[in-house]
Formats: C-alpha cells, structure tokens, sequence
C-alpha cells in the first residue's frame, strides 16, 4: 500500500481556519432578506394546550411571522423514529417496544418542559424573542412524571393513555442458569445503582438556517447535524420533495457527542418556515433552550447482583435495568440494549440475566451520548465488582485479574446478539493485558503503599479502575466517492459528517496513502447530501471504520484507473507502474517519472484521437460493515478526598486502551482526553436536575457544571494494538471510549478513599455534598 | 437569550447620574462592570427600563490607602485590585483569586461585587468581616452604610432604589493581624457553596486579643459570627477552643439548600472552615511570641 | 433604542448605529461581520466570546456594545499577520490543541494577554488561566501543551554564555 501518512501524527489540515477565526459555523452564515426564529417552548412539564392567541405578537414591529402547529400543519408529520428493532435480534429476544414520533409543534398537549409550542419569525432575534413573549398559550396542567422508578409503577399515570402504562420497551436476556449459579455461590453481592442524567453539552449549540429557491423548487438548509442524509430522509417525508431537491449541509461544527444526532423538531420548523416565509430562516438556539430542547442523556437505575467462588472466580450477574426515556421512545432499541450488551464487558461470566424496561417520563427524550449506554452499564458493573472484592477481602485488581478475558479466548462469544442482530463475538483484543499494561504504567503497588503512607497522616487517597469492552463503528454502510480533478488533486466525498474528530486530516491519509498523492492534494467534503446521495453519518465511533473503508476501496479503484492510464500512456505494463508523491513511473526506469496531471490529460479525447484510457478517474465505493469491531479499554484513577468538606480532587487518569490500528495517533489521544474529561464531568460535576414537577432546575452553565481545566489532571494514555479482522484497515472506532469509564473509575476511587469510613458509592456525579453525606456529616 | 428592551444613558457627572435613577422611578439599575447584571439582563430575570451606565464619571477608579482605611472607588475593576493587592494585601490577592475568572475580574467592579449582594460571594464577607462602609449617593446627599447594616436578603441591600455606591471602604487589619480564606466550590472561580474569611490579632501573651470572622454562602447574607468572636476573644488559642468556637459558630446558622448542596452540608462545612481560616489566621499573626 | 458608537477594531476605524441592548458579541458578529467570536453562552461562563478590550481579556457577551465606544479591541482576526500564524496559533496547531474549533479564538485571546503577563507560566497556572474557557472536545490536556510550546515559543532568546576568553 506504501503507507507514507496512515500511523503518522500528521497536523491537521483544518486547523488554520479554525485558529484564524475563519470557520463557518452555522451562526456565522449571513443570507439576504433572513428571518431570524425564535420559539415559545412550555414551561410545564406536562398540559394541554387549550388556546393559543399570536395577534399581539404578529403586531409587535419587526415580527414578520408566528407559526402555530395549525398554520404549518401539512408539513407536520412527526419527527423520525430510530432504533427499530433489527429481524436478527427480534428473532433471538422478543421485545415489546411503542414508539410515537414527536411534533415538531405541540398540536393540544406539551410533554416536558421546552417541548415547542410556536414559533416567531423576526428581523432579528432580540425582536423575535420579544415577540414570543407577547403569545398566549392555555396551559391545563397534567400529571407529571418525575421519576423513573415511580413512571414505571402500574398505577403512575399514563403519559400516552392508550398504552395504559409508561412502559415503552421491555425485554429480557440471558444465558446459562443464572439461579442455580446464585445458589452455588460462595460470595453474593446486591446494590442498587443510579446513574444520573447528564449530557454531551457542545460549546456550540445547534443551529439551523433554511432557503427556498422557488425558481429550482429546491430547498437548501444549513444544520449542525451529525447526520445530514437522516435529516434529509426525515425532510423528504414531510415536505414531500425528493432528496435531490432538498440539500442538507452540516458546515463547521462545534462538537457533536451524539447531542447533535437525532430527529429535531427545528431540523423540519425552519425549513418549513422558509418555505411558508418565501424567506431565508436562521435559527441559533441559545444555551437555555439547549438545556431543555437538546437531547438528555444516561438516566438509568440498575439493581445489579453478582455471584462468585470465594477465590474471586464470577458465576453470574443478574441485573434489573430501567431507562429514563424522556417524552419520547425516540432511540428504541439502541439504549437500552446497549446497555444490556456491554454489560458483563471485558470479564469472563458464565451466567447471565437481565431485564430492562425503557420508561418515559415528562421530560427532554433521551438519546445516545458519547457511549450510549456503555458509561451506565459499565458504572454499574465495575460498581458491583468492587463490592464484591470487598466482600471477598480481595484486591479490586486482582479479582478483575482473576476474570478478564485474554487474547486466546478470542474470538469470544457472548450468547445474546449485538444490537444489530449479529452474533456478539469479540474479534480482538487482549483484555487481561490491557488490565497489566494500566496497572504497569500507573505503578500500582507503588500506588497502593503511597495510599497506606497517606492515610496514617490522614489523607484519604484512592485508586479505582474500571475496564470495558465497546463494539464501535456500528454500520450498516458508510460510502464515499474520490474523483480528481484535471491536476490530479483529489476530492473526496463521504457520508461521514465532522464535529471536530479531523476527518478532513485522517480520511485524506487514507486516501494520499491509497492514490499515492501528497496529503495536501486531498480535499474531504463530509456533511453534504449533494456530495454523496447515500450515507449514514458520525456517531456510534464509526467514521474511522465505516467511511475510512470506503475511502481506502475507492482510493484503490482510482489508483487503478491511474495505473492503466499511465500504463497506456507510457507502453508499460500496469504491473511495472508505480504512483507515488503525484507522479507515475515505470519501474526500474528513473526517467519514465510523468506527472499525474499528464497522465489524465491524455486520457481526453482531441480531435485526432480518443483518450489514451477513458476520461474516468472517479469511483464510488459504500463500504458494507455488518457488525461491530471491539475495543478495549482499562481506566485508573486516583483521587484525594477531602473528608472535611468531601471535596475529591482528581490527582491522576491513566487510560490503557486498544482502538486497533491507528490512522493519527494524536488525534486518537484527543478523542480519548475529550472522552475522558467529559466522563470526569459524569463522575464529579454534571447533572441534569428536575424537581417533583419535573421542572428543569439546571438551566445555565452556573448550574449545569462543565469540567474546567482546573477539575482535570494530564491525561496518561497507553496504546495497545490488536488490529480488527473486520475492515481492511485494521481499525476500530475511538471517538466515544474515553467517556465510558470514568464515572466508574472515581467512584471506585472514591469508596477506596473512604474504605475506612465503610462508605458505600451508589451514583454520582459526587460533589462535595454528596460526599460528605456519605460520611454521615451532611 | 437577547435582553428585552431599556433605554440607556451614560451621565458624566455624579449629579446626572443620582438624577437618572430618580426619574428611573427604582426601574432604573447602575450599569457598571456589568458581570452580574449583563447575565441577568440576557436571561431577562433583570428588565429594568434604564441602564444608567457610570463607566463615564470621573474620579471613582481610584484605590486609596490611608490611615488604615482602604477606600476603592465604584470603577476600581476588580483585577486592579487584584493587582494591587498582590504587593500589598495577601488577604485580597487571596479572595480576588476565586473572584471567576480573569476575563471578568477585568470588568467587575469590586463595589459592584459588593453591592451586588449575593450570598455566595466573598467580598461582601470580606467587607463585613473588615467592618467596611459602603458610600452611597442620593437625591439627598451622600451617606455611609455600614457593612453589618447593608445586606438584608439575597440580592437585596440597603441601598434605596435612587442610590448609587461611589465607593467602599474596608478597615484594613493591622500589619501583625492574621488572616484566613477559605471555600469550597464544585470548579474553581465557581461561587461557594460555602466559605469563611477570619481575621486575627493575638495579645503579647500570645492570646487571641481580637477576632472576626464572617461566612458566605451559609445563608441569605454574609454573616458575622459575633458570638464566636466574643468567646475567644482574650482566650489562649489552643485548636479546642477554636474548634469549639467554628462549630458554635455554624451551628447559629441558617443556611439554604439547593442542588449543589444540603443545609446540613452548609452547616458542617462552615465549621470546618471556620476551624481552618482560625487556625491559618492565627499561624499567620506577626505578633505572637 | 440605538447609539452611534466608534470603535477601533483590529486596528481598524467603525461608526456604527447600534441597538443599546446589543452585546459587543453580537455587534462584531453582525455589524463588523468578525464571526470569528464565538458565541456559547451569552452569560459569561464559556469564554468563547473573550475578545480583548483595550488590550485586557473580557467577554464580549458581557460588554454592550455601546459601552465600547471610543475603545480598541482585539479578535481573534485581528491576531494572525498578514501572512502565516502568530506563534500562539502555531503551537496550538503543532499541539494538536483544538478539534473543532469553536472555543479556540477565546482561549488564544486569553493565552495572549496570559502569556505577556506571565512569559514563564507553570502548567499550574496555565491549567488556572484556562479554567475561565469551557472546552468540551480536548480535556484541555493538549491546550496546556500548546499554551507551554507557545511561551517558549514567544521567550527571548537567551544569550549564549560567554567563554573565558571573550
């Protein structure tokens, strides 16, 4: 292949915009006679909408519009639906599942505090916000439902009284005999715990600008999506207009986190807005409407027990799961049954039995955030081993010594499927090493008789680990289309949309290394629909896999094409020809070297004679992934609590992990310190907060609390390699691994801190107050 | 979040400006550093109908030490007098520091922190616990408010909806008084969940001869802790009467709940830092034996 | 209500009518079409809006735009030469110091009045000045690194040591 840029930490094309300031965020985009939106969203978690009045507002100067569910309502088909439940996994585990798809307006009822309930078009936004408070609504207000557990009791009042209960989705689980294990066990260890709602928080907030060209009858909006071709499909289906008249482009995006995935109500209002305004639309929504109006996330409980041998070996988990959906069973399948199949990880359990119920209550739709599923399931995991080493008077690392999977358990199958229907069976990896390879690097023993040192002078220091395995790169497809141009410069166009991961840097060493061009002659347009008329999107870490197969095989068709080209050209045979740094050569002939642009010049037709090949330097390739690729992970960290004011300050994070082969080895360790920080936020300082009436109480960033610097130590990262024998480029997906272990990592930390106290941790994020509330002081 | 409409003036003398909050009617508020009232304003919890901005009136930056007063002025920024502080006032290059951020300090005022009175902050403690004044000017004149008569609820001081602050004073300790400053946030620069500020001078006996200690975050206002102070006064400074004297101390407090932490949590955490910036005050009193 | 208010922005003259409730935030971003300030959060936390104002680091979402009136600012346009980076953006670029972007030019104008305050920072102070920005891509770890390259970068350089002889 000539690998000259794959493995190589080359700096990253983009940046020179970005550190100029010459970006183009969705905000930034400016177009002639633009309207700008704002939107009167509910401030109950839960009414009917009995009269809505607008005729203050629209006499408001400089409101030029506002919309009702009624003045827009043959555009509102309801929003898309996703996680429809694959015929492999359904045929394997029977699943009651109801999905009602949101409006995008609220036609007579709101469902969570925000929910959108009209919309004013304005010559700016101050007037337009000014004009929202002048619209009347009649709220009646409705039972709430606040909490998960209480949502999920038979008589909670129904959110959607046709189903007669709350519960959206449930289904079971299992392998083995989970019973009898519990009963041959010598050790059992029960806990119930809650993982919080928190989420992704992009410093960017979403942003939609919408223009109707009635000449073209074509529409052209702007999102900050993660997955334009979804909005396109979900824009088709309500305007009613096929996809070649609808272009959806995600310009430069300030961070996704899956926040920016889904279905939104404003992803389909502004365009429509557009079209009934005969004027370009801009909305940029603002941080408390992001609060409220941008997806939730985690929020689940887990009475999780486990069972093992008095020497540490596991027999069983049972685990009983419910899910705080939100408003809106918007995912389906994909949360909860992530959660379910990450679940036993990296250890090697015999016996298995879960249940999980996915539970709607008045508030923001939860959907997947960097790990859907994986930080919960893993909290309560590695939350439940370290009771049970306690219990066994065992060293934490020494009973996940005792039962991680190694290299020569693979491939390793779990006997439950993988969400999409596949047959889960680990592909690769070392989990065992991966466990030595953290523990080696962070210098356990020497943490452990530093930690006794400590304690005798009364400083509370501890060590937590916590290990996951994460399938990543789900598919089905991701494609891409690489044509050059006369010089013989390369576009390369993907489905795969870019928040801040480097596609434009890592996909263009794929392609360099493939064509055999110099990086800089290759240019990666992602997040556009007319560049690509199929594609999937970034989520789920599986760009690198998805979209990067599909550039390699491409690449390699155009390379082909080079060859013969340059073959014809030069009277060699294709074998003897050699591309390299944009130029051909024939083999063994130093003179022969011909640049590539002259090779595609004489592959066009002149009066005289036809090309020397045909005038095609351009292929397309969707690259099929069935099934995920495993990664890997150990994560440590060590912490000191204050058990006066129960501050813990984080002092070390170490991550050993394995993402297979490596594309830019710094930008991988970006991807794992953002994960990692953003999972420290999980463990210390972030929550979503409803009160009884679920009312959101963290509405600013005075409330929701985000890392800073201060809150985070250096980042330690270790780089393990088991390539994947699933894609041609060995690689697996690494954009969501850092988030997933934290919040396990430091509350086992901060129980081992507190062990002599008797503290047992049971949610997070652990703020000095709930800290010192474990201590019995507070 | 854009803010609803106001009118907006910017005086150039003081008289212009006591004459725009009166015809403001108490809808009018003082615009000058504007990090706490900008936030408002967008977030529209603030919707007064003037802004009367004071960034243009003269004579009001300026930091003046004399005879153990410190009097700084209502456009003294608070990273002035952080950098003043940093040769002169280790206690408030201490407190400044978990003012936010740098960002914001450039632009805060300090008599706008003050005034501002919000329980959570540290210079209202600090002006209560150095006995300070603020200096308000009105249609009928200019008078002194005594910090232990300034602050009465959240948000809310004595200051009449036609005054502005010109300046505050602050009684600076004594060169051989200690002092101690501590809190404790979720982030750094975040406002406390609870915090003490203790200043201390010790008698030629080493006793404590004179002691005040305030508390932020632990209720509606900052609070003195008068009654502790009046136990260890005159008393050897062994760590049990300290430490008997911060719990005292917390325990005749009201403190609030919210998300971030209990009323209990207030409670304990007051006694500790209490006990703690005792403690430092006290190690670090230059005229002990 | 609208004010007219003249600025000096990247050492260039504006008068400009502008609403009295507009933050300078909004005022570069719409008037001065400067969208490299970043919006985040329109209420001081996130710092992507840090301009510099006369020289010092404020957020521009805490200024009206009025009161900048007969002021100079600094963005983050006004930070590159005409040709190249400012040694401050290279070492971000060669650190690996932003991903997407979008709290970069708030953290450079800090890092640059920072760095001429502080040319020899410790990677504690630095992790304290960078504690006034929100990132959510990096864990910061890699901005520390290009903030370090970057005052080595901008350091005098030191003399070389005499020998016995000279």
């Amino acid at each position: 292949m000539g690998a000259k840029y794959f493995g190589a930490s080359v700096k990253r094309k983009e940046d020179p915009r970005y550190l100029r300031g010459e970006g183009r965020f969705v905000d930034d985009l400016k177009l002639p006679g633009m309207l700008h939106a704002a939107f009167v969203r509910s401030p109950y978690a839960h009414a009917r909408i009995t009269g809505i009045r607008t005729e203050a507002a629209k006499r408001l100067p400089g409101v030029a519009h506002v919309f009702t569910f009624a003045d827009l309502e043959r555009w509102m088909k309801p929003l898309p639906l996703f996680g429809a439940i694959p015929p492999g996994l359904s045929a394997r585990i029977p699943v009651m599942m109801r999905q009602i798809g949101q409006l995008a307006l609220c036609r007579d009822e709101a469902r969570h505090v925000g929910e959108i309930v009209a919309m004013v078009l304005a010559s700016s936004r101050a007037l337009a916000e000014d004009g929202c408070e002048l619209v009347e609504v009649d709220y009646e207000p409705l039972p709430v439902l606040a909490d998960v557990i209480a949502a999920a009791q038979p008589d909670a009042p129904a959110l959607y009284p046709e189903w007669g209960d709350n519960i959206a989705l449930s289904f079971k689980a299992g392998f083995g005999d989970v019973e009898a294990a519990l009963r041959q066990a010598d050790a059992r260890v029960r806990e119930r715990f809650v993982i919080p709602r928190y989420v992704g928080m992009p410093i960017e907030t979403r942003g939609v600008v919408a223009q109707w060209d009635a000449r073209d009858g074509a529409l052209t909006t702007w999102n900050g999506t993660q997955v334009v071709h979804f909005v396109q499909q979900g824009l088709v289906a309500a305007l009613g207009l096929p996809p070649h008249k609808i272009r959806v482009i995600a310009p430069d995006v300030g961070g996704g986190f899956g926040t920016k995935a889904n279905g939104y109500a404003e992803d389909l209002l502004i365009p429509a807005a557009a079209i009934a305004s005969r004027r370009p639309v801009k909305w940029t929504e603002d941080r408390r409407e992001h609060m409220m109006g941008s997806a939730h996330a985690r929020a689940q409980v887990h009475d999780i027990e486990i069972a093992a041998r008095r020497d540490g070996t596991m027999l069983a988990v049972r685990d009983r799961i419910w899910v705080d959906l939100g408003a809106y069973n918007s995912w389906g399948i994909v949360l909860p049954y992530n959660t379910v199949a990450h679940l036993l990880g990296p250890h090697r359990v015999p016996n298995l039995d879960v249940e999980c119920l996915g539970v709607v209550t008045t508030k923001t739709p939860n959907a997947p955030y960097r790990g859907a599923g994986r930080p919960e399931t893993v909290f309560a995991m590695d939350r439940i081993v370290d009771c049970l080493a306690r219990e066994l008077s065992m060293d934490p690392a020494e009973l996940r010594r005792k039962n991680y999977l190694t290299e020569a358990d693979m491939p390793y199958e779990l006997h439950i499927p993988y969400r999409d229907g596949n047959p889960l069976v680990y592909d690769s990896g070392d989990f065992q090493a991966g466990l030595e390879a953290a523990l080696t690097a962070v210098d356990y023993p020497a943490l452990r008789a530093e930690q006794a040192r400590l304690r005798v002078q009364g400083i509370h220091r501890g060590i937590g680990l916590s290990g996951y395995v994460e399938g990543t790169a789900i598919g089905p497809y991701e494609g891409a289309t690489v044509r050059l141009d006369p010089s013989g410069h390369a576009v390369v166009a993907t489905g795969a949309c870019c928040q801040g991961q480097g596609h434009e840097t890592s996909f263009a060493q794929i392609a360099a290394d493939a064509l055999g061009i110099p990086l800089d002659w290759v240019t990666v347009v992602g997040g556009d629909t007319a560049a690509i008329p199929f594609g999937v999107g970034t989520f789920a870490s599986r760009s690198a896999v998805n979209a990067g197969s599909s550039i390699h095989e491409a690449s390699g068709r155009v390379k082909e094409k080079i060859v013969a080209a340059a073959a014809a050209l030069l009277e060699a045979a294709p074998s003897d020809i050699e591309v390299a740094d944009g130029a051909v050569a024939v083999r063994g002939a130093p003179g022969s070297v011909t640049p590539l642009a002259t090779v595609i010049r004489a592959a066009i037709p002149t009066f005289a004679k036809p090309g020397v090949t045909a005038l095609d330097f351009e292929a397309t390739v969707y690259h099929h992934q069935p099934t995920v690729t495993y990664t890997s992970a150990v994560h440590v960290a060590v912490v000191d609590v204050d058990a006066g004011t129960g501050a813990v300050a984080l002092r070390r994070y170490l991550v050993a992990h394995d993402c297979g082969k490596v594309i830019n080895p710094v930008i991988v360790e970006g991807q794992i310190h953002g994960g990692v920080a953003q999972g420290v936020g999980g463990g210390l300082l972030e929550e979503m907060v409803y009160d009884e009436q679920a009312q959101l109480m963290t509405g600013t960033f005075m409330d929701y609390l985000v890392p800073t610097a201060m809150e985070l130590p250096d980042i330690e990262t270790v780089h393990l390699e088991y390539p994947s024998p699933r894609n041609p480029l060995g690689v697996k997906g690494i954009g969501e691994g850092g988030a997933i272990s934290p919040p396990a990592a430091i509350a086992n930390a901060v129980e081992d801190a507190l062990a002599p106290f008797g503290v047992r941790v049971t949610r997070t994020p652990l703020g000095p107050s709930v800290v010192l509330g474990l201590l019995g002081r507070a | 979040m854009k803010p609803a409409p106001f009118d907006y003036v910017a005086p150039a003398s003081l008289e212009e400006a006591v004459g725009a909050m009166a015809t403001g009617g108490g809808d009018a508020k003082v615009l000058a550093g504007g990090q706490s009232l900008i936030p408002m304003l967008a977030l529209r919890l603030a919707r007064p109908t003037l802004l009367v901005d004071i960034n243009r009136l003269p004579g009001l930056d300026g930091i003046r030490e004399a005879s153990g007063l410190l009097e700084i002025g209502a456009l003294v920024r608070q990273r002035a007098l952080e950098r003043w502080a940093a040769t002169r006032s280790p206690l408030f290059a201490e407190v400044l520091r978990h003012v936010a951020h740098p960002p914001i300090r450039n632009r805060g005022t300090v008599v706008g922190n003050v005034v501002h009175a919000d329980p959570a902050s540290e210079l209202p403690a600090v002006l209560l616990c150095l006995e300070g004044v603020v200096v308000a000017r009105g249609p009928r004149g200019e008078r002194m408010i005594p910090a232990d008569r300034f602050y009465r609820a959240p948000l809310t001081t004595a200051l009449g909806p036609d005054e502005l602050a010109t300046a505050v004073r602050f009684t600076l300790p004594p060169p051989e008084a200690g002092w101690g400053f501590a809190e404790v946030s979720r982030r750094h620069g975040d406002f406390a969940l609870v915090g003490a500020v203790a200043v201390v001078t010790r008698g030629p006996d080493g006793a404590v001869s004179r002691v005040r200690l305030a508390f932020f975050g632990a209720g509606g206002t900052p609070m003195r802790a008068l009654a502790a102070e009046q136990a260890l006064a005159g008393q050897p400074a062994t760590p049990a009467l300290l430490g008997e004297a911060a719990r005292a101390a917390a325990a005749a407090l009201s403190p609030d709940a919210d998300i971030h932490a209990t009323v209990a949590y207030r409670r304990q955490v007051a006694g500790t830092l209490a006990e703690r910036t005792l403690t430092a005050a006290l190690a670090r009193c230059g005229g002990a034996r | 209500m609208t004010r007219t208010i003249r600025v000096t922005v990247n050492g260039q003259e504006h008068e400009r009518a502008v609403e009295v409730r507009a933050t300078l935030a909004d005022f570069l971003r719409e008037d001065l079409d400067l969208t490299g300030t970043h919006v985040g959060c329109e209420h001081g936390v996130c710092g992507a809006c840090t301009v510099l104002l006369d020289g010092e680091p404020v957020r521009a979402c805490l200024v009206l735009a009025v009161q900048a009136d007969g002021q100079r600012i600094t963005t983050i346009e006004g930070v590159a030469p005409a040709d190249g980076l400012h040694p401050i953006q290279e070492a971000f670029w060669a650190k690996h110091g932003l991903q997407c972007g979008y709290c970069t030019p708030g953290i450079i104008m800090s890092a640059s009045a920072f760095l001429r305050e502080r040319p020899a920072p410790s990677r504690e102070e630095i992790r304290e000045m960078l504690a006034g920005h929100l990132c959510r891509c990096t864990g910061y770890h890699f901005i520390v690194e290009a903030i370090e390259a970057a005052a080595q970068a901008l350091a005098p350089p030191t003399p070389r040591p005499t020998s016995p002889r000279e």
